[in-house]
């Protein structure tokens, strides 16, 4: 079974945010595996276990990513491919795109990938993926069972589990609780230095430019607003709907 | 690299007392590889996900836990990175087993159960055990499907390990030692399953031995109830009648004493490094403290004494780390030139190259942890003594770095023994430079040459250099073979040795990093203060020598001297320990 998992190197989710000139500042910061995607990878390595075959990692990223890449490697997948031609990089339609034309290169059974990002959040990528590549796709998995051709998916679906079921090849991703990753072992690590990791270009992928253009544009970045303290009403409770309609509408103007 | 490349970038033994180092000379935490940082990565993962969930039931002593999650750390490799490959380990570099250590303290006293495995306990058998105990040991010891401590301790013998009381006895069909005796205060003992021993063949000959748990005979006594390191099990070991068969004799008999100082030389500089874990870990919840803690309706880490502590602790984290790491890189450039690495003997010897080095970062870095967890404390104020926060525990957990692995007195004496021991050896050329620097003293003391980063800081140093040469070269001359005897003014000459190491260590770090085109303010802008303030401690341990042997006119011309010596321009360091604050508080934990 040949299994590819997408991975981004994201913010450690202890670290703290700073936008400095309209940009997330990176100095000194620690970063890991998406952690969605980590399950993504636990759970390929976890496939190619129960049946053999060749787990490959792939990131659309700068160079800093192969930190992430290696990390996986030192897990148990068994090769990397790390996307770092700045011609790459875009939005989540390049990126699709860009993973799409990866992806080609090999006939996958299963494409694993994180629900999400933590970073940007937008949950796009993996699905686009699957429609540019006409496999069906099932999201935000809490199980996934292979029995030969047939693929069997829980997901959670806003709190209710949803059963799914589909043929490979297949996209699925990774939502929290699908399993429990590995830590890298010291003997992973060691191997991990001497596994294949491949650098890819836009010509090497055969992709123009105006293939993967970026359909959207980031306008500005800034922090969400410090949460100022709270307002507990108090009186009669007609005063207090009172009060708090008029805050609704004058002073947090959410309603009218 | 060719070996006389090799030869040209390693740096003997002491011999930073004499002569310049160079920056390329010494490894720095900033060359930390891939690797490295992966394997830092697993531990604190570990650390994080598996002991720390637990810390309650380890402090209260659950040795089943205990084992299982030794076992675990097995699984990881986290247990074998001194074991050679040839024997199932891993055969790390120094510098991985060392980030191993610093990252496993952040766990708190498991630290101390994973040590004495892979350390004090293992390492004997990796050192000098022969081919079949190797075989037969070290894959169970590097899995961790068996635990191992380490018996060196009596209740009559601490610092004077030679004067055991144990004895071994040959049996009559010269099959067995039998051993008898009782060993204290040996970690671990609740539930390893081999310890090594140390006892008397016929009641002389110091010898070394791998005893198994099972062997009849071999009981434990009752848990001692410790100050700190509450997690780590302290039992005696008692030894009657026990039969312990003659191939588990390790090393030559009467030769023990050259397993125990090696291993001890591993174990100081083991320490450093754990050290500077803890260090890094009390900084971090003291920081963190002081921006939640308000009062006078304001955050306690705007006050500028707090910023002062938390300035201070930074740099001494800063110091022991550079020292810790600089050791762990020169013990890894001399293994390089080792021919087998499973030769376990050479890999000794290399390290014993460095014993005054490895003496040197367990007084040290034992005392800075002493002095950060302390501060910590204060930070939390009435909160630090309370049990709920984890600050108080880090201040017990410290107090025993400063007694274990020989005490901090011991290794003070042993400091200048070593040094002298190794210039009559004709290893360093301690005379010629102690001459040198008389005939230079006579005359005038060159101001540093230029005001590039760090010039006055190297001038300083070398100028602490001489002192050390100056007022050392003087009490040899004057006690000569009974310098032995002048404790107080040996102490006083390691304390200028060690603080020589500290400033030296900190300031290549930096001039490195410098050279290298990082980022280095915060690195320059502590070797800025902690230079000067060195010099002024190196002074006051210089006076207090110099006092203690003359009076008179001979002491007014050797002061002035030291004054020469220890000249300086100060520094502002209010605004600098401020601004060095501020990253820490900005960053919530160390910064280097």
């Amino acid at each position: 079974m040949n299994i590819l998992v997408c991975l981004k190197q994201t913010f450690d989710t202890e670290e703290r945010i700073v936008v400095e000139n309209g940009k997330v500042k990176e100095d000194g910061v620690k970063f890991v595996i998406n952690p969605y995607d980590e399950y993504a990878v636990e759970e390929a390595i976890r496939l190619k276990e129960q049946f053999g075959g060749e787990v490959t990692v792939v990131s659309v990223g700068p160079s800093r990513a192969e930190e992430a890449l290696r990390t996986a490697l030192a897990m148990g997948a068994d090769e990397a491919i790390l996307a770092d031609d700045p011609a790459l990089f875009g939005d989540e339609y390049t990126v699709a795109k860009v993973l799409a034309a990866i992806a080609r290169q090999k006939n996958y059974d299963i494409i694993i990938a994180g629900n999400q990002a933590v970073d940007d959040g937008s949950g796009q990528v993996a699905v686009r993926l699957a429609e540019e590549l006409g496999i069906p796709h099932i999201s935000t998995l809490t199980k996934l069972v292979v029995e030969g051709n047939q693929v069997t998916g829980h997901r959670d679906a806003e709190g209710d589990e949803e059963i799914v079921t589909a043929t490979l090849p297949v996209l699925v991703t990774a939502q929290q609780g699908l399993n429990d990753p590995r830590y890298p072992s010291l003997i992973g690590i060691r191997k991990a230095s001497k596994k294949p990791l491949a650098h890819v270009t836009l010509a090497d992928l055969g992709l123009s430019e105006e293939d993967i253009r970026p359909r959207t544009e980031i306008v500005d970045t800034f922090l969400p607003k410090p949460k100022e303290a709270g307002r507990i009403l108090q009186g009669e409770l007609q005063d207090q709907v009172k009060e708090l309609v008029q805050a609704l509408i004058q002073v947090e103007k959410v309603v009218g | 690299m060719a070996t006389e490349q090799k030869l040209d970038n390693i740096v003997k033994g002491a011999a930073f007392l004499i002569e310049d180092t160079r920056p390329e000379q010494v490894f720095t935490p900033e060359e930390f590889t891939q690797e490295h940082l992966m394997i830092a990565e697993t531990t604190r993962q570990f650390v994080e996900g598996e002991v720390l969930p637990n810390r309650e039931r380890l402090e209260h002593q659950d040795w089943a836990l205990t084992v299982e999650l030794l076992r675990k750390a097995g699984e990881l490799g986290l247990l074998a990175a001194d074991v050679p490959e040839a024997y199932e380990g891993l055969g790390l570099d120094k510098v991985s087993s060392a980030l191993i250590t610093e990252y496993i303290t952040r766990g708190g006293s498991f630290a101390l159960s994973h040590g004495a495995h892979v350390g004090i306990g293992s390492l004997p058998i990796v050192f000098f055990g022969n081919e079949e105990q190797k075989r037969k040991y070290l894959p169970a010891l590097a899995s961790g499907e068996k635990i191992a401590a380490y018996a060196l301790t009596e209740p009559g013998s601490g610092s004077d390990a030679l004067g055991a009381k144990t004895t071994a006895r040959l049996s009559e069909d010269g099959k067995y030692y039998i051993l008898n005796g009782q060993k204290q205060f040996i970690t671990n003992a609740g539930f390893a399953d081999i310890f090594i021993v140390y006892a008397k063949i016929d009641g002389e000959k110091f010898s070394a031995f791998i005893v198994e748990r099972d062997f009849p005979g071999v009981s434990t006594g009752p848990e001692e109830k410790k100050m700190g390191i509450k997690a780590s099990s302290t039992r005696p070991l008692i030894l009657e009648d026990v039969k312990v068969p003659v191939e588990n004799l390790l090393g030559e008999p009467g030769r023990g004493h050259v397993i125990a100082f090696n291993i001890l030389n591993i174990g100081r500089y083991k320490l450093a490094v754990g050290s500077t874990g803890g260090m890094k870990s009390a900084l971090e919840m003291s920081v963190k403290y002081a921006k939640e803690r308000k009062q006078f309706k304001t955050a306690i880490a705007n006050f500028p004494l707090i910023q002062q502590k938390l300035a201070d602790m930074n740099i001494r984290t800063y110091v022991t780390e550079s020292m810790a790491y600089r050791l762990t890189g020169d013990i890894d450039k001399r293994l390089d030139l080792v021919e087998d690495l499973n030769d376990g003997r050479a890999v000794a010897k290399a390290i014993e190259e460095y014993a005054l080095e490895c003496s040197i970062n367990k007084v040290y870095a034992s005392e800075a942890l002493g002095y950060v967890v302390d501060e910590g404390v204060q930070i939390h104020g009435g909160y630090g003594f309370i049990q709920d926060y984890p600050i108080e525990t880090a201040y017990r957990d410290a107090r025993i770095n400063r007694i274990f692995e020989g005490t901090n007195e011991i290794n003070r004496l042993l400091i200048p023994d070593m040094l002298l021991r190794k210039a009559m050896k004709g290893e360093l050329a301690l005379l010629p430079a102690v001459q040198a620097v008389q005939a230079e003293l006579g005359g005038d003391i060159p101001a540093p040459q230029t005001d590039a980063p760090l010039a006055a800081e190297k001038h300083l140093l070398a100028l602490a250099k001489k002192v050390f040469l100056f007022v050392g070269g003087l009490a040899v001359q004057k006690y000569m073979q009974a310098l032995k005897d002048e404790q107080e003014i040996l102490a006083n000459l390691a304390n200028i040795a060690i603080e020589i190491y500290a400033v030296e260590s900190a300031l290549l770090r930096a001039a490195k990093a410098l050279a290298r085109g990082d980022d280095a303010e915060n690195k320059v802008d502590m070797v800025t203060v902690y230079t000067r303030e060195a010099v002024g401690r190196i002074e006051g341990w210089a006076r207090e020598i110099l006092a203690a042997m003359e009076d008179g006119e001979t002491l007014r011309t050797h002061l002035g001297v030291l004054r020469k010596l220890t000249a300086f321009e100060p520094v502002n360091s209010k605004v600098i320990k401020r601004r060095i604050a501020q990253r820490v508080i900005e960053a919530e934990k160390y910064v280097s």
